[in-house]
């Protein structure tokens, strides 16, 4: 793709999706991005059309679109909300991939979504050599999340505070499961996440045991890479088609019922996006994609749904706890009420709802790396959102979002606590 | 044209990063909801004080550059589009701060651009209630519902925007404040300026501030619907509910088109057959709403409606409300473009106007389907299309000629509550006279000496 003119011919094939946009502006009540920054151009209605311009060749500017296209979360809730039913997730992802064609990716993208995620060895090595150097850059915080920041890093991380890397990642705990079925019962694919493997290995550990308390064999296989979101999302397919080559080839050699994963963004995207790209690799690929998406669920749906886990009645001292509607749990897979029921499941805990519960933390993955000023002020929102509900624990079904709840709350000294729904259920079994 | 040294005047008035100047940013403000051509503006700008929204008028006046107004951007008939390419944009977004809500007093005083929906909700947990309602409530600001006077689901009772607008603070032409109306219920202290504000679509002057009416929220309310196999027994149950003195807080209607598109996307097993549905809901005290509902099913029946259902509880009663909210989503899924239109009929000749759209639709071989405000005439037949193909575009563009042309001949009017803008603009003379264009224009070249204010909307100045 060489000239404006190749670009725009190559936009053109959205020009059906984004014209079925009515311009009603409904969008702006739910936009994260429109709620800080107010601007049109940074709500779905104003990114249509100027893809749209672009196509036509009346937008002159593609870096002035990539850049547009980049101030978005991606996170769905336009979408979720538009009355005519756009498919706005498909014409974003499909116009960063053209814009980012024309453009060409950042060198430092390419080599992170090409050759570190798509090359699970690579990557755990990488990761392994730096856990237990993280000592001598980072700072404990001393909040109640256990945060850490890295002032000597501040060029690169800024003020974030995020969870140390695990001093030893889940799958070099485990090593590869593949445990038998118990009494001819169930078995799933346990899928931890790159951030349930590497970071919040007590929340992937916590999801091990409960399967184990309802006698769910497991199968964990060595050298998953990521689920390629990361990639889709920076407009890099070739480098998310690599990493879902890797996970479908893993997969493959399992018997299982049911993949389960922690991580609402990697649900929905092993349900949606493997599908939709997988034909791309081939037939082969494409009818392994369409068979893994049907078994795939997140993992609250799969205890309340399949297992019939229940709520219980909350005792008099439960800790109150109120719960965030991840965006990709939520808005992508439809999936609200069993995270909760999950969390119900322990009576050593109370439900209390937040304002908003569904409405963007403002994580949205690498926009927190690009727009770190915006992610902070969109977080805000949410961190106030939970702090007026006096809870002393906020869960959230996907691990980015809980990256996000503890940094927002740890600058705000909040004593107040971030777990997944089912960490909270298993703690309440033996 | 903004000049590079005007842009960093401005610059310096309302910050760097409220003057937008971007080719991308500048697009993006180049249309609205309306399905009206864009143009792209010269400049756009967010003053984030009332303060700094006069300057910003004054500025702009004393440059000679025309300006519109624009809050979110929803209305429907081009009022946001700009008039020029040397046009700014000013945008009232940066204020939107509710200034007080007085539960002594029953008023509120609002910024322009606080969002309506937002606005009700604090006013809610006041317990009090702001009633106007547009379906874009949750978008809309303030601002744009007084410059349209926005109406909505509870006209028939409630009334509309103008019906709540105590007092306004604006900015004339030039950037001189004027002040009219205030926190009282009485108040005849000059002309009533705010009356001539409301619905003035940005061309009289730039609204700073608001002062609002709130009210008693009702105690309770009962939801009902009647399904009629013939438009005229729909519409002489609506006159018959009136009739029986008997004022519904909402009062709506779906045509036979409507009620099997929305059949069709949500399996609800509404009746295919029908020729309209009416949907009822009383408000009030509790044993006023139980007399009210009582009154409706029997006028209901009386009127042939082949059945009524009564909801049981608030999960019924959603649901019943399903298939009005999901009337426009579903529409709109149709076709790739959707023409929302607002002619208004007085209640009784509402049977006539559906037929003459519905005869109108077939004679352009075009697709239409129509829901509304049963209870005031204000119907909103849907044009769906696809503007890309010209030939169909032309054909809908005749039969809302035609469809407008009956509205007038009904008594009607032209727009219930989208406005005139630019895409009615050259009806206004059919249905008023060419007495009211001269007058508008000559109200309006006094009050904006250079004609900068949103100067091709509703009457060209
Ligand atoms: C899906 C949908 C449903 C709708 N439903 C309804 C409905 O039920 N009832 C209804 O009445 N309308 C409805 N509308 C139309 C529209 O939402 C209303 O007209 C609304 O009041 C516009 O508000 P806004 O903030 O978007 O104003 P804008 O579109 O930004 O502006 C509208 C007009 O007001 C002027 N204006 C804005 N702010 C100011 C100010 N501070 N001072 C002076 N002039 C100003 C602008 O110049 C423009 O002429 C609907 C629109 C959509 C898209
Ligand atoms: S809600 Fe949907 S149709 Fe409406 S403006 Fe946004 S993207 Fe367009
Ligand atoms: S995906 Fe989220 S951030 Fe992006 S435009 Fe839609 S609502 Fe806004």
């Amino acid at each position: 793709m060489d000239t404006l003119h190749e670009l725009a011919q190559r936009l053109m094939a959205l020009d059906d999706r984004i014209t079925a946009c009515m311009k009603c502006g409904m969008c702006q009540s739910v936009c994260p991005m429109f709620g800080a920054s107010g601007k049109e151009a940074d709500v779905a209605r104003g990114k249509l059309f100027l893809i749209n311009n672009m196509a036509h060749e009346l937008l002159k500017d593609p870096e002035a679109l990539a850049d547009k296209l980049g101030r978005c979360l991606l996170c769905g809730s336009c979408q979720a909300a538009c009355p005519p039913g756009v498919k706005i997730m498909e014409v974003f992802m499909e116009a960063r991939e053209l814009v980012n064609a024309y453009l060409g990716l950042h060198p430092v993208k390419k080599m992170v979504f090409r050759t570190l995620l798509a090359r699970p060895g690579l990557f755990n090595f990488a990761m392994r050599v730096g856990a237990p150097m993280q000592g001598l850059v980072f700072r404990k915080t001393g909040d109640a999340q256990g945060t850490v920041c890295a002032p000597m890093l501040n060029f690169m991380l800024g003020d974030r505070h995020i969870r140390p890397l695990a001093q030893k990642p889940l799958h070099a705990v485990h090593g590869a499961l593949d445990e038998p079925r118990r009494a001819g019962g169930l078995k799933v694919a346990f899928y931890p996440g790159c951030l349930g493997d590497k970071m919040y290995t007590e929340m992937a550990e916590a999801c091990l045991k409960v399967l184990r308390h309802h006698n769910v064999a497991v199968f964990m296989p060595a050298g998953l890479a990521c689920c390629g979101i990361p990639a889709l999302s920076s407009g890099d397919a070739e480098g998310m088609l690599r990493q879902m080559k890797v996970n479908l080839d893993v997969l493959a050699r399992g018997d299982f019922d049911y993949l389960l994963s922690p991580c609402g963004s990697c649900t929905s995207t092993i349900k949606e996006l493997w599908p939709r790209y997988a034909g791309r690799l081939g037939g082969l690929e494409s009818r392994q994609a369409e068979k893994l998406a049907e078994k795939t669920m997140d993992i609250n749906a799969f205890l309340v749904d399949v297992l019939k886990v229940e709520a219980a009645t909350p005792a008099a001292d439960a800790v109150p706890v109120t719960y965030h509607d991840s965006c990709h749990l939520k808005k992508a897979l439809g999936v609200s009420a069993q995270p909760r029921t999950v969390i119900a499941a322990n009576p050593g805990y109370a439900l209390t709802e937040m304002a908003e519960a569904d409405r963007c933390c403002g994580c949205g993955g690498s926009f927190n790396l690009f727009h770190y000023d915006y992610s902070r002020r969109i977080g805000q929102r949410k961190r106030d959102n939970v702090a007026a509900t006096g809870a002393r624990v906020v869960a959230a079904g996907c691990p980015a979002c809980m990256m996000q709840l503890e940094d927002v709350l740890s600058h705000n000294n909040d004593a107040v606590r971030v777990k997944h729904p089912v960490e909270i259920y298993a703690e309440s079994l033996k | 044209m903004a000049s590079q040294a005007l842009i960093k005047d401005f610059e310096e008035l309302i910050g760097k990063e409220n003057v937008f100047t971007s080719e991308a940013d500048l697009q993006s403000y180049s249309f609205d909801s309306a399905v009206l051509e864009p143009v792209v503006p010269a400049l756009v700008l967010r003053p984030t004080s009332t303060e700094q929204l006069g300057l910003c008028v004054k500025k702009l006046y004393d440059n000679g550059i025309p300006m519109t107004v624009r809050g979110s951007g929803t209305n429907l008939s081009g009022g946001t589009i700009p008039d020029h390419s040397d046009t700014a944009v000013v945008l009232t977004t940066g204020l939107n701060r509710i200034l007080e809500i007085n539960s002594n007093d029953l008023y509120a005083v609002v910024e322009p651009g606080v969002i309506t929906a937002d606005f009700a909700a604090a006013v809610a947990r006041k317990n009090l209630f702001y009633p106007p309602d547009p379906g874009s409530q949750a978008v809309s600001t303030i601002g744009g519902n007084i410059a349209e006077n926005a109406g909505g689901l509870r006209g028939l009772k409630y009334g509309v925007t103008k019906d709540y607008l105590m007092g306004v603070e604006f900015f004339d032409a030039t950037g001189e404040t004027v002040k009219t109306g205030s926190r009282t219920v009485k108040c005849v202290t000059g002309y009533n300026l705010a009356g001539m504000l409301i619905q003035s679509e940005g061309t009289l002057g730039v609204i700073s501030q608001a002062i609002l009416k709130l009210v008693p929220p009702p105690r309770a309310s009962k939801a009902l619907m009647a399904v009629f196999d013939d438009m005229q027994n729909a519409a002489e149950a609506v006159a018959g509910i009136i009739a029986a003195h008997v004022l519904p807080c909402t009062l709506e209607f779906l045509d036979h088109n409507t009620i099997v598109r929305v059949d069709d996307f949500t399996k609800a097993g509404l009746p295919r057959d029908a020729a309209a549905i009416l949907l009822i809901e009383v408000d009030g005290h509790p044993a006023q709403v139980a007399d009210d509902a009582e009154a409706v099913e029997r006028v209901l029946k009386e009127n042939k409606a082949v059945a009524v259902h009564v909801p049981k509880d608030a999960a019924e009663k959603f649901k019943l409300w399903e298939a009005r909210r999901m009337a426009l989503p579903v529409l709109a899924r149709c076709r790739p473009t959707t023409v929302l239109e607002d002619a208004t009929v007085p209640r009784s000749q509402i049977p006539a106007m559906m037929k003459a759209v519905n005869d109108i639709a077939a004679k352009y071989r075009v697709e239409v389907g129509t829901f509304g405000h049963a209870g005031d005439g204000n119907l909103h037949p849907t044009f769906l299309c696809d503007k890309r193909d010209v030939e169909e575009f032309k054909r809908v563009e005749a039969a809302i000629d035609e469809m407008f042309d009956t509205a007038i001949k009904l008594q009607g009017t032209l727009s219930g509550e989208h406005g005139i803008g630019t895409a009615k603009a050259k009806w206004m003379e059919k249905e008023t006279s060419r007495g009211t264009i001269l007058f508008s224009q000559r109200l309006r070249r006094a009050l904006d000496p250079k004609g900068l204010l949103n100067s091709t909307k509703l009457v060209g100045i």
